[in-house]
């Protein structure tokens, strides 16, 4: 059982508001993504529920009881670090016992619950290892075993994965996933990565500046920005904003389109456009162009396309996928 | 940017290593030629650098006239004494320095070390003074309590760059582990520091054990270290310097042996942080 609740939690950092006041109900199972640029207080955030940081004002429930006050070990959650933070000093075994020895649970118990743990971490022939004899996959396995024994009310990821290479990451990513599919725990996680927010979340917090810009699941992200800085953040590649005569004609100060929703034709469409950069990827290609009176676009074309550098090409947006923003950069919904 | 050593730069760099090397030697190595020499010897000129008379004499006249281990034993529990004593504290102040600092920290860090450059003299009288009203002259306890807070801005400081190096991260995993304070320092941060610690420990038991004014100042007889026992040849019916010579290999022996098997800890303790 994990429900997180958190009402007007507050952070400053002497005269600097880091977290103005967030209001945030996450429920019981749900995998939560934090999401946003450095510095956007994803982290601050997270080490406020963890405890890791005391809250200026404010209120974090967890199943209802405030623990804003309370130690990090009296709230009952369990934390996976970026850079690991395993006890170098320590066996495998011990680092993933470490927490139940604290606890005070008895050796059987403590046994018991390793092997478990790193039988479904694929560590069993490792516990004898210390963190420097294992590799960066399965040093966060371990981390994950470290915080999986203490059978947490939820789990929290510090953008676990960015230590990690390309090919391993979408391996790990695979396996959180599907372990929060076993363990059917509540798991919040923090990345700058849009590519596992979408990949991986139940429910995305958007968040800019301490603010939250938007929650909802990922397709309604994707599909319904509440403003302009959602609509660039998700997606990839980022999403074209143009003015001008465009806007005009859909009655508003600024619209997107997102690079897939531009039909590229040699012949005819509404914006004229000449390639800069062509790169092709086999399954797509991604024409980086000038439009004219529009500047820089970017538009992905499935399949091998035969354009490269000045070649000119003819740009039409599909016109139920066009997102409509006001002068402040609010969404005004699909025109 | 690193230059290509040539290979006259690296036999005359050598050379030079050497010099410095047998310069700062040469007083122990001559302090101990003495020591074997008898008292006629030791002041002829020229001097005669091996072929003299070897003898003991020195040495067991120093043993029957003044005794020895008694000397020794204060040596090893002012040392250790003050040590322990002041990592206790150190651990905890390093530790509140290092992952909880104020706007304040660095401040506080170079006032301690500032303590470190008044001349030990100019308290002398106040200490004095209050040593003799608490009855603590000549108490192995009061002179224990003098050394540790002597060495405690240096052990401070040490142990400061050594936590330094420690990811956050991981005391905080303690934390959340539900490690209360005392265990996340007792069974995460000291093991991590251990060799931070280890060198820390054996510079404070060097410099308590070469600690000469303040020994030499408060004690008389009862808590009395190597450093009286060396002091007493060198008064008050003249020099001696043979037996003044056993005397003081005898009080720098034990030291010396620790300083070279552990010379490799020394350096890279005192150097932490320096170099990466």
């Amino acid at each position: 059982m994990g429900a997180i609740r958190l009402e007007k939690v507050k952070k400053t950092f002497g005269t600097l508001d880091v977290i103005p006041g967030v209001d945030l109900d996450i429920n019981d199972g749900e995998f939560v993504v934090f999401v946003g640029p450095s510095g956007c207080g994803k982290s601050t955030l997270l080490r406020l529920i963890a405890g890791l940081e005391d809250v200026t004002d404010g209120k974090i429930l967890i199943n209802g009881t405030d623990v804003a006050n309370e130690a990090p070990a009296k709230r009952g959650l369990s934390m996976v670090f970026q850079s690991y933070a395993l006890y170098p000093h320590m066996t495998v075994y011990n680092n993933i016992a470490f927490g139940l020895k604290m606890a005070g649970e008895s050796k059987e118990v403590i046994e018991e619950k390793v092997q478990s743990a790193a039988k479904i971490l694929n560590l069993t022939d490792y516990l004898e290892r210390r963190p420097s004899a294992l590799s960066g996959g399965q040093r966060q396995r371990v981390a994950i075993g470290r915080a999986i024994v203490r059978n947490p009310a939820a789990f929290l990821f510090d953008e676990p994965l960015s230590n990690l290479d390309a090919a391993l990451r979408v391996n790990m990513r695979l396996e959180i996933t599907g372990l929060h599919q076993e363990l059917k725990t509540t798991m919040i996680y923090v990345t700058h990565d849009q590519v596992e927010a979408m990949t991986m979340a139940d429910k995305i917090v958007v968040l800019q500046a301490g603010r939250v810009e938007q929650v909802g699941k990922p397709m309604d992200l994707y599909n319904s920005p509440a403003n302009k800085f959602v609509a660039g953040f998700i997606g990839s590649p980022k999403m074209n904003f143009l003015g001008g005569e465009l806007a005009q004609k859909h009655s508003c100060h600024e619209i997107g389109i997102r690079p897939e929703h531009v039909a590229v034709s040699t012949e005819n469409g509404e914006i004229p456009a000449t390639v800069k950069i062509a790169e092709h990827l086999g399954a797509e290609t991604y024409l980086h162009v000038e439009a004219d009176g529009y500047g820089p676009m970017t538009v992905r074309a499935t399949g091998e396309v035969p354009l490269g550098e000045h070649d000119k090409i003819f740009l039409t947006p599909e016109q139920d996928r066009i997102h409509r923003f006001d002068a402040h950069g609010l969404a005004l919904g699909n025109s | 940017m690193e230059k290509k050593q040539t290979p006259l730069g690296y036999v005359s760099f050598s050379v030079f290593a050497w010099i410095v090397g047998l310069l700062i030697f040469f007083p122990i190595f001559w302090m101990v030629l003495t020591s074997f020499k008898s008292e006629l010897e030791a002041v002829s000129i020229p001097p005669s650098f091996i072929s003299f008379d070897w003898t003991l004499e020195n040495y067991a006249e120093v043993q029957e006239r003044s005794n020895y281990f008694k000397f020794a034993m204060n040596s090893v529990i002012l040392a250790v004494g003050s040590t322990l004593v002041g990592l206790v504290f150190a651990v905890t102040c390093a530790w509140a320095m290092a992952f909880n600092p104020t706007k304040r920290t660095k401040d506080a860090l170079l006032w301690m070390l500032s303590t470190k450059m008044m001349p030990p003299v100019g308290v002398l009288v106040p200490i004095y003074l209050m040593f003799r009203d608490w009855g603590l002259l000549d108490t192995r306890f009061g002179l224990i309590m003098v050394l540790f807070l002597m060495n405690l801005p240096i052990m401070v400081w040490m142990l400061y760059t050594y936590f330094k190096e420690i990811p956050t991260d991981i005391l905080e995993a303690a934390r959340m582990d539900g490690a209360t304070l005392p265990k996340e320092i007792i069974f995460v941060l000291l093991p991590m520091a251990v060799p931070g610690i280890a060198s820390t420990m054996l510079l404070n038991v060097i410099l308590a054990w070469n600690e000469a004014f303040w020994t030499l100042n408060l004690t008389t007889s009862d808590a009395a270290p190597l450093t009286a026992f060396i002091a007493s040849y060198s008064s008050p019916e003249g020099l001696f310097w043979a037996k003044l010579s056993a005397a003081s290999t005898l009080a720098v022996a034990p030291i010396l042996v620790i300083g070279w098997f552990s010379q490799k800890q020394l350096v890279r303790g005192l150097t932490f942080g320096a170099v990466k």
